[in-house]
């Protein structure tokens, strides 16, 4: 496979990305200029058009292609670097996401909650989450073997999937703050004006389509490191090749001290 | 399996019991931990014994970080690694050997945290069973997900500094459950302190499962 057949991107990837600027612009205009402000927040609520959806995708999306993508490459029948990069593409774009939501909560919750940070369950676990997602990320990043790399990342991965969930308990029965679905309740009865719940909805379709995007920009990134990986190597071993003929071959043409050159 | 597991939980507890590392490093650093955090807060007696048992799993969390790092070191020179690899030994049970090796020795560096608590912050364990079974409960929890970890970190060069980095957050949630039985157990409240064991018994079963499991895996990729 040559390097040209590898950043090859099909076109409904482009389609993906656009329709994703698309949708997240009309969310911004929406959400900014067209909405009415809340009967009780305010402008506040502005932000619950991006933070679920961006959370959503941090939590779900994300969890859903880094376990899954993991599984199926430690399952020996469809292993494959494929699901590894993906893997590692989606816990990379997943901490900047769970980054994201933990600086939008932040940021609402301060004027509303009257706090920047509470240790309650979900931003407890969310920040847990991105830490873990750092970890993995580092150990990413040590040199290795790429089928090496893969086994020990897809593994790591699998532990930080199963420690989400009983980190999420734990910390549930601590303390809580964060409330529960606002705006779609468990009977799913929508309580917000039209044009609100449609921006909130956009949101959602917003960032899901970036999250698909950002996951292929950065699988292509992966591949591409990995590519130059195997290219430097092989530089470097022609390199060192070289040298050492070249060594040889000036040993072999130096002009060997014939008996008398050293002699007056 | 189990004939391997205890094999090898009896190498490496022997190689302890030769070195001395954990008694004359593991120990005094998990004791220095508490009179570090101790100086943190402070010499008031009343919010000492608030802090107690969130002391006492923080000292043991950064001891177990410690433990592991000695279990994975054991097998780091010479070419050990590859030896017990060679030896076709079940991955299941080496795994589950370091794990008993290094839940062991968590144990008793329990007992002296529990001694060090008792006697420089004057705390009682009222509800004795609570705490015995919070401690036994998260051991096994600290170790396996440790040794997992350990494994992962194995043959890294930097190891020393990406294994904290990466089991810290995973075992906090032995840390809030554990606390939080023992602070129950500290205060004589056995009904609130049971329900943070269903966070520890989830935790140790899948650990152990996950380890059993994913061992053989991760040894042919360190």
């Amino acid at each position: 496979m040559s390097a040209q057949t590898m950043i090859r991107r099909p076109s409904w990837f482009t389609v993906v990305g656009v329709l994703g600027v698309v949708a997240m612009a009309f969310t911004v205009w929406l959400g900014l200029w067209i909405t009415p402000p809340d009967q009780f927040q305010g402008n506040l609520a502005r932000l619950l058009y991006i933070h679920p959806a961006i959370a959503t995708v941090a939590l779900y999306w994300v969890g859903l292609v880094a376990a899954g993508g993991s599984l199926l490459y430690l399952w020996p029948r469809t292993r494959s670097l494929f699901w590894d990069r993906l893997a590692a593409a989606s816990v990379e774009v997943g901490a900047v996401f769970a980054a994201l939501t933990l600086v939008t909560g932040s940021l609402w919750g301060r004027p509303v909650w009257g706090v920047w940070w509470t240790w309650d369950a979900r931003l407890t676990s969310t920040a847990l989450l991105l830490l873990l997602e750092i970890g993995y990320l580092a150990l990413r990043r040590v040199p290795a073997d790429p089928a090496i790399r893969a086994r020990r990342c897809a593994v790591a991965a699998l532990l930080i999937a199963i420690d989400i969930p009983i980190v999420h308990f734990s910390v549930d029965w601590w303390n809580t703050l964060h409330q529960g679905g606002t705006f779609i309740d468990p009977g799913f009865q929508i309580h917000a004006s039209p044009s609100m719940s449609w921006t909130f909805l956009l949101g959602f379709v917003a960032f899901s389509l970036l999250f698909v995007w950002f996951l292929g920009v950065r699988y292509q990134v992966e591949v591409l490191q990995d590519a130059i990986g195997d290219q430097e190597l092989e530089v470097s071993l022609s390199e060192r090749w070289s040298e050492d003929t070249d060594l040889v071959g000036a040993a072999a043409s130096a002009p060997t001290p014939g008996p008398g050159t050293g002699a007056p | 399996m189990w004939h391997d597991a205890v094999l090898v939980a009896g190498k490496d507890l022997r190689i302890e019991a030769r070195a001395r590392v954990a008694l004359w490093q593991v120990v005094p650093f998990a004791v220095l931990v508490l009179v570090l955090l101790a100086f943190a807060i402070g010499p008031n007696q009343s919010s000492l014994r608030h802090a107690a048992p969130g002391i006492f799993w923080v000292a043991l969390l950064f001891s177990t970080v410690l433990a592991i790092q000695r279990s994975v070191a054991v097998e780091s020179g010479e070419g050990t690694r590859d030896g017990l690899r060679l030896s076709g030994i079940d991955p299941a049970g080496i795994f589950l050997g370091k794990a008993a090796a290094v839940g062991l020795q968590l144990l008793l560096l329990q007992v002296v945290l529990w001694a060090g608590i008792t006697f420089l912050f004057d705390v009682r364990v009222h509800v004795v069973w609570l705490a015995l079974a919070a401690s036994l409960l998260a051991t096994v929890g600290l170790a396996c997900a440790g040794v997992l970890y350990g494994a992962l970190s194995a043959g890294l060069r930097v190891r020393d500094t990406l294994l904290p980095l990466l089991v810290l957050p995973v075992l906090a949630p032995v840390l809030l459950a554990g606390s939080k039985a023992w602070q129950a157990a500290l205060d004589g409240n056995a009904a609130s302190g049971t329900q943070w064991l269903k966070i520890l018994v989830p935790f140790a079963v899948i650990y152990l499962v996950v380890g059993v499991v994913l061992y053989g895996p991760l040894q042919e990729a360190a």
